[in-house]
């Protein structure tokens, strides 16, 4: 611990004004934990991929096939996912599910973000604190009397039931971290516009918008990443296999009995991993600064 | 400018009655606040409420409830099962957090070291945070299998310091701190690329004033790191405690409560009365009994933020 804070406390010393810090010394106290972490952090991953690759026999004999490693790979295990099982009905679920609620959430914050920050009104603090303590309302406390509104809606088992409930925890993120954003962006541009003859709704498509569009897609993949992750709700409020989202979908439906079919149960965990994965590694840079921006805020 | 005023001006010369409407401050702002505040108070507001009337009802499902007063929760506080679940989350809130703020402020520390590839690395390590964390619950599951787990051949074969495998889901203690794993696994990311972000705003001048002064690594560590990071540290800790403390996905995808009932949170506990079982009133009642923790991690949260204004030397805006 002390040397790890040291090393960061001696952050001068890479500017060259004083440095006594050698190469061991730097491989011991840094790059060796840091190794560790990446290690520990990737190697489930790791292990959902290998067992997703090999064939029964190997997968359930470690005496003769070291586990670390795959000796004959197959596809079988992926080729009954994606055939056998009902995964890209699944897929095209969540998708349509995590697009709608992030869509709805985008235009819904972005509309309160600018009043409480443009609009200023009397009172715009209070509207916007009371968004923020809507985000530390947990999903755990909140989805048996959902269940009983859902039900007396009459939505139980429809995606309107999801796409409804899921602005609930994306609103106040959305709209906290577009407040944020508009703050970035300089008033004096709007008193331009307004000394020009702009109408505010004319201010906020034309000027406000096109600025804050960096602020508009770290919102977006956010609240598409949290609708893709959510799990209690879809859980509770969707029955019928066909509906389900991938999260729930691949737990309860790939798991039949005690025989637990690890081959195809971690097929199931990396494909549904994969599209957050990848749609992550597209947006990586906006995803880590709103992360760290939403925080400071 | 000119080019504002350019792109505006055809519909700016005559606005019409509905966007002169538009341009009613006290019109716009309700129209603007609409949207979301209808939203969250229907599906958020309301619940809440009607979460706490539920708990003083019987209802189940398909049943609507009379109000019953108190007896839901003088029978939770007969249950052993329901103390038990508030054990665990408490036991799993503490151990969790201490873990996940302990490595996640090591890592932080160690990424904002120069290296190579340092966006890189900052990206792979966020990787569990990002994936849908019942999916990861599943690998932990398979690692955790009592007769194929790959710890259990790690320490018997590679290197050989146990006989036999390890037991990690069939006893209360070791599918506790099995789950606890778990969570500090998929928690470290986040509270470590938070705390980055609350170390790199700390100015190295800091730093070289401190080591002027004749300050040792520690010393400059518990007198310019720690209350520097205080802000931020605070806000990450209210997150990580309400969410560790309200936490349903893993412990429902690893153990489902078991060994008998022994790492049922009190979320989970929740949801099997609730919704499986049908005793919605019941349900609600072990959830709001959730409440008072959260009220109580929200006014810590209050008093951090409060306190990093002075802090950076902002203005109260």
């Amino acid at each position: 611990m002390t040397d790890a804070v040291q090393q960061v406390a001696a952050k001068p010393a890479r500017t060259g004004v004083i440095s006594w810090h050698s190469t061991p010394r730097r491989v011991a106290t840094i790059y060796l934990p840091l190794a560790c972490f990446v290690v520990v952090l990737l190697f489930p991953f790791y292990w959902m991929t290998i067992t997703t690759l090999k064939p029964n026999h190997e997968l359930y004999n470690y005496k003769d096939y070291n586990p670390f490693f795959v000796h004959s790979p197959t596809l079988v295990n992926v080729k009954k996912l994606l055939f056998d099982t009902e995964y890209p009905q699944w897929l095209f679920t969540t998708m349509s599910i995590a697009i709608a609620a992030t869509v709805l959430s985008i235009f819904a914050s972005v509309l309160a973000a600018y009043a409480i920050q443009r609009l200023r009104f009397r009172g715009s603090q209070w509207v916007g604190l009371a968004i923020y303590l809507a985000y530390l309302v947990p999903p755990s406390i909140l989805f048996i009397p959902l269940a009983t509104m859902v039900f007396k809606l009459g939505l139980y088992d429809s995606p309107f039931a999801l796409i409804l409930t899921y602005p609930t925890f994306l609103i106040p993120f959305c709209t906290w971290l577009l407040i944020g954003y508009f703050k970035s962006i300089p008033y004096e541009l709007e008193e331009c516009a307004m000394i020009d003859g702009a109408t505010r709704l004319q201010i906020l498509r034309k000027i406000t918008l096109p600025l804050a569009v960096p602020g508009l897609i770290s919102a977006g993949i956010f609240a598409f990443t949290l609708s893709w992750n959510e799990f209690i709700y879809a859980l509770a409020f969707i029955q019928s296999s066909e509906k389900k989202t991938v999260p729930v979908a691949v737990l309860t439906q790939l798991v039949q009995g005690d025989d637990y079919q690890w081959g195809a149960l971690m097929a199931g965990a990396l494909f549904g991993s994969i599209p957050v994965a990848l749609f992550y590694s597209f947006f990586v840079d906006y995803y880590v600064s709103s992360l760290t921006g939403a925080v400071k805020e | 400018m000119t080019s504002v005023a350019e792109s505006l001006g055809k519909t700016s010369v005559q606005p019409g009655p509905i966007a002169r409407l538009f341009d009613w401050k006290p019109f716009l702002i309700v129209i603007c606040l609409l949207p979301a505040v209808g939203l969250l108070t229907v599906f958020l507001t309301y619940p809440l409420g009607l979460g706490v009337w539920l708990s003083f009802t019987d209802t189940k499902i398909g049943r609507d409830g009379f109000f019953v007063g108190l007896e839901n929760f003088a029978s939770l506080a007969r249950d052993p099962i329901f103390w038990l679940s508030v054990f665990n989350t408490i036991v799993y809130t503490a151990l969790a957090t201490v873990l996940k703020f302990g490595l996640g402020l090591w890592l932080a520390l160690l990424l904002n070291e120069y290296m190579p590839f340092k966006a890189l690395i900052r990206a792979i390590v966020l990787v569990p945070w990002i994936v849908p964390t019942v999916l990861s619950a599943m690998a932990f599951w398979w690692i955790y299998d009592p007769q194929f787990s790959i710890i259990s051949y790690f320490f018997k074969d590679v290197v050989p310091i146990r006989e036999q495998n390890f037991d990690f889901l069939g006893e209360p203690w070791p599918a506790r701190l099995s789950l606890i794993a778990a969570n500090v696994w998929r928690g470290i990311p986040f509270v470590a690329i938070s705390l980055l972000a609350g170390l790199q705003t700390i100015s190295p001048s800091l730093y070289e004033a401190a080591m002027l002064d004749g300050a040792t690594g520690w010393q400059r560590f518990r007198y310019v790191t720690v209350p520097m990071l205080m802000p931020v540290l605070a806000v990450v800790l209210t997150f990580s405690v309400i969410f560790t403390f309200t936490d349903f996905q893993l412990v429902y995808a690893i153990t489902r409560g078991g060994p008998n009932n022994a790492t049922h949170l009190m979320a989970t506990l929740a949801f099997q009365r609730g919704i499986p079982g049908g005793q919605l009133g019941e349900g609600a009642a072990i959830a709001v009994a959730m409440i008072p923790f959260l009220v109580a991690a929200t006014l810590i949260s209050y008093f951090g933020l409060a306190r990093r204004k002075w802090q950076q030397g902002e203005s109260n805006d």
